[in-house]
């Protein structure tokens, strides 16, 4: 157990273990286990914090910076939370000719995601939506695309942004009660 | 011998055993030594290959660019055998992309074009990426007059610009260490810092974060960069991205005049260039020497050079009257004190030397020695100071000149500074001359030093029991003068005096040969530093065959010799 650890209680053996699995793929240099621990991490508590970036550094004999700036060079590794419900708006050619900025800007005034949390990057001020553009979802012939946490939608408009919302809503209510 | 640190890579230097061969550069066939870096390839021939990454010193990053070059191997016919022109010269078949140069090594047959008009198409395009996001903060900038994407721009860039979009803010004025400051936005991501940080500094704790433009040079959060060599970063960032604390905003580089000298902060002797304007030291950088401290120096060292500017420095000769310091003139100074020697019997005279003086100093301090001592031996001493040798440069001899003064036969390497106490204390040293160091340093205090009948006192800062002492001689510091010192590892080498003394001080060696004079030497008239230098090489036979002459910038090797006396 690293010092790290110690400050993590929440770390379950099954992660551990899991992560140790991984590492053992790579015999020759634990150094390449870097990226599938962070999507481990990520994977587990949603974003990679300073605390796992320390972690996966010490459990693979790296400097932590060696590991950051992997963390870093992918903007899908995230450093924070992001919304509860995020959405991934398709930006590549098709989808930008279809309308995806509009799009983008419409989510982001019905959810009111005003904190601009990195490049092209908004969560509302509850933490609940985000709102972020991605390339290409591979679903051009049906532009604009989006994805709305793992799900995919396709010939997008705002009419059908309107309906998603409320239907979001509707559900968090039934949960509440 | 090589390189007191030792370095990682040496991209400069191939080993010796590598065979040759034929390479053809720009039309011209050559030789070099099998492997060697294309960018020292054109350099040997007096070509240049631009480049931001490559370092001689530091691992191949080969991201810039910078050094793409068009690279051709002779066209081979079916049986493998080379394709000759009508002049029996091979043809050569180029490659249809340009290479980076430092990442390329030669070999047998192999063409290199390093300006044709591809490559300087390359080159300009490479400048224009390099400058989008540049901030172009030139007028306000460190760098300005010594910045490679200055130099480059003008030489082999466009002239002009054609973006129009916005560009990238990144972080300014970022804490990069204790004594760095990093702007983000004037770094063109070359990593020679994160390099240098890794591999020669062993404090891996730098790195870029984020991608593409926004790529950002950061230390990692809740760590330092203080390495006592992180400075050298300053030095190898081609850009004023890394600039330093203590030098920046203090002066524009190009009005400093630079002298080659050493840095006398410890007994590596680092080669170091004095950057100073009308009489002041603005800053001190290494100097390359493979034989000492290749192309690197300590942040203690280079930084160590304030106290020459300080306002305690004794700048006249002085007396002290009833506690109070009176002004003197030199000859009259230089009069009493050479009276005052010569009235005590030798065994009552000590001198309590620097081992920081040069050997020229420490020659003429020797001959005053001998010439007051008409036989007799008479008492000296240095001062030693120990620190701790760190792997890399600094040794745990702080003195510069310690085998200089072994050498020359002055003081015991510090081992009767007890017996010089006691003998103090017990009238038996009557007349101390201290030169340019403060016994107070090594517990000699007031009470001991109120029992002699005579002290004299030269140097620059005095200690706090100075008022003990009849004379104050001001003397030079180590940019103000001239000489020579031997390194820990037994080499000679020079110091070029980079500024005059403040006020009415005097170089030492001068104010040694007056006071030779006056004691009654007057075979010899030393009129320049050469003079000493010349007469100390007959006198002492450590120095025997040299010249002032022969000993160049990068100094001379006297291992051997000190080896045969069991100075090293
Ligand atoms: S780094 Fe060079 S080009 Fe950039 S602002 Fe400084 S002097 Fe100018
Ligand atoms: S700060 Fe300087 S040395 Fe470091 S990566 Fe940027 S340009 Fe290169
Ligand atoms: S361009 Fe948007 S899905 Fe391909
Ligand atoms: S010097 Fe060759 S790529 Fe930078």
């Amino acid at each position: 157990m690293n010092a790290t650890e110690k400050d993590l209680p929440q770390l379950e053996e099954s992660f551990i273990e899991e992560a140790e699995r991984i590492i053992s793929q790579y015999p020759v240099s634990k150094r390449s286990a870097s990226l599938p621990l962070l999507h481990l991490w990520q994977r587990h508590f949603g974003f990679v914090s300073p605390q796992g970036v320390q972690w996966i550094a010490e459990k693979l004999d790296l400097e932590p910076i060696a590991v950051e700036e992997i963390a870093t060079f992918y903007p899908m590794i995230r450093q924070r939370p992001l919304g509860h419900y995020q959405f991934k708006v398709c930006r590549t050619l098709s989808c930008a000719l279809a309308g995806s900025y509009e799009i983008f800007e419409y989510i982001k005034k019905s959810c009111k995601t005003v904190n601009e949390v990195g490049h092209h990057v908004y969560v509302s001020e509850d933490g609940k939506f985000s709102v972020e553009f991605v390339e290409c979802l591979a679903a051009c012939g049906n532009a604009p695309v989006m994805m709305l946490n793992e799900e995919e939608w396709m010939d997008v408009t705002q009419t059908k942004i309107d309906a998603i919302l409320n239907h979001l809503i509707r559900e968090k209510r039934k949960e509440e009660f | 011998m090589s390189a007191l640190i030792k370095n990682p890579f040496n991209h400069d230097l191939p080993p010796l055993e590598a065979p040759l061969v034929n390479v053809q550069l720009d039309g011209q066939w050559v030789k070099v030594p099998k492997g060697l870096n294309i960018i020292e390839v054109a350099k040997r021939f007096g070509k240049f290959i631009p480049h931001y990454c490559y370092h001689p010193k530091l691992s191949i990053a080969g991201n810039c660019r910078m050094c793409l070059f068009e690279m051709g191997m002779p066209k081979l016919d079916a049986n493998r055998k080379p394709v000759v022109d009508a002049e029996e010269r091979p043809v050569i078949n180029w490659l249809p992309r340009p290479q980076i140069a430092c990442a390329t090594q030669a070999t047998e047959g192999m063409a290199i074009r390093t300006n044709s008009k591809l490559v300087k198409d390359c080159q300009e395009g490479v400048m224009e990426f390099l400058l989008i996001n540049h901030p172009l903060d030139c007028p306000i900038c460190d760098q300005a007059g010594e910045c490679r994407l200055q130099e480059y721009a003008y030489d082999f860039g466009k002239g002009r610009s054609r973006f129009v979009e916005e560009k990238v803010k990144k972080p300014k004025r970022v804490d990069f260490g204790p004594r760095i400051i990093l702007d983000d936005e004037r770094c063109i991501l070359c990593s020679r810092c994160i390099r240098f940080a890794r591999e020669i500094a062993k404090q891996d704790v730098i790195g870029f974060v984020n991608r593409g433009s926004y790529s950002t040079l950061t230390v990692y959060p809740g760590r330092v960069f203080d390495s006592n060599y992180s400075l050298n970063t300053v030095d190898i960032c081609p850009v004023g991205a890394l600039t330093s604390k203590d030098f920046r905003f203090k002066m524009r580089v190009w009005f400093l005049r630079e002298a080659k000298s050493i840095c006398t902060e410890c007994a590596t002797g680092c080669n170091i260039i004095i950057g100073s304007r009308e009489n002041i030291v603005y800053r001190l950088t290494p100097r390359v020497n493979e034989e000492v401290n290749s192309h690197w120096m300590c942040d203690q060292g280079r930084l160590g050079f304030h106290y020459i500017h300080s306002k305690k420095r004794v700048t006249e000769p002085a007396s002290h009257l009833n506690g109070s310091l009176f002004p003197l003139e030199w000859s009259e100074a230089l009069r009493t004190v050479a009276q005052k020697l010569m009235e005590f019997p030798p065994s009552e005279i000590a001198f309590l030397v620097s081992a920081r003086l040069t050997c020229e100093e420490l020659y003429l301090v020797k001959k005053l020695m001998e010439t007051l001592g008409k036989g007799t031996e008479i008492f000296s001493e240095i001062i030693p100071r120990k620190g701790v040798a760190d792997g890399l440069l600094r040794s745990a001899d702080l003195n510069p000149n310690t085998k200089g003064a072994i050498g020359i036969g002055i003081g015991k390497e510090g081992r009767r500074i007890e017996e010089l106490k006691n003998k103090i204390r017990a009238k038996e040293i009557n007349c101390l001359f201290a030169i340019h160091e403060n016994p107070e340093e090594v517990g000699i205090q007031e009470d001991i030093l109120s029992s002699l009948s005579f002290y004299v006192w030269q140097g620059l800062i005095p200690g706090p029991a100075v008022h003990k002492a009849n004379i104050l001689l001001a003397g030079a510091s180590f940019a103000e003068k001239s000489g020579t010192m031997i390194n820990i590892a037994g080499r000679l080498q020079k110091l070029h005096k980079a500024i005059l003394c403040p006020g009415r001080a005097r170089e030492d060696w001068r104010i040694l040969r007056d006071l030779l004079l006056l004691v009654g030497v007057k075979e010899r008239v030393f009129e320049k530093i050469n003079d000493v230098f010349d007469a100390m090489s007959k006198e002492i036979d450590l120095f025997e065959s040299l010249s002032w002459n022969t000993v160049g910038d990068l100094g001379i090797d006297l291992s051997q010799k000190l080896k045969n006396r069991s100075i090293l």
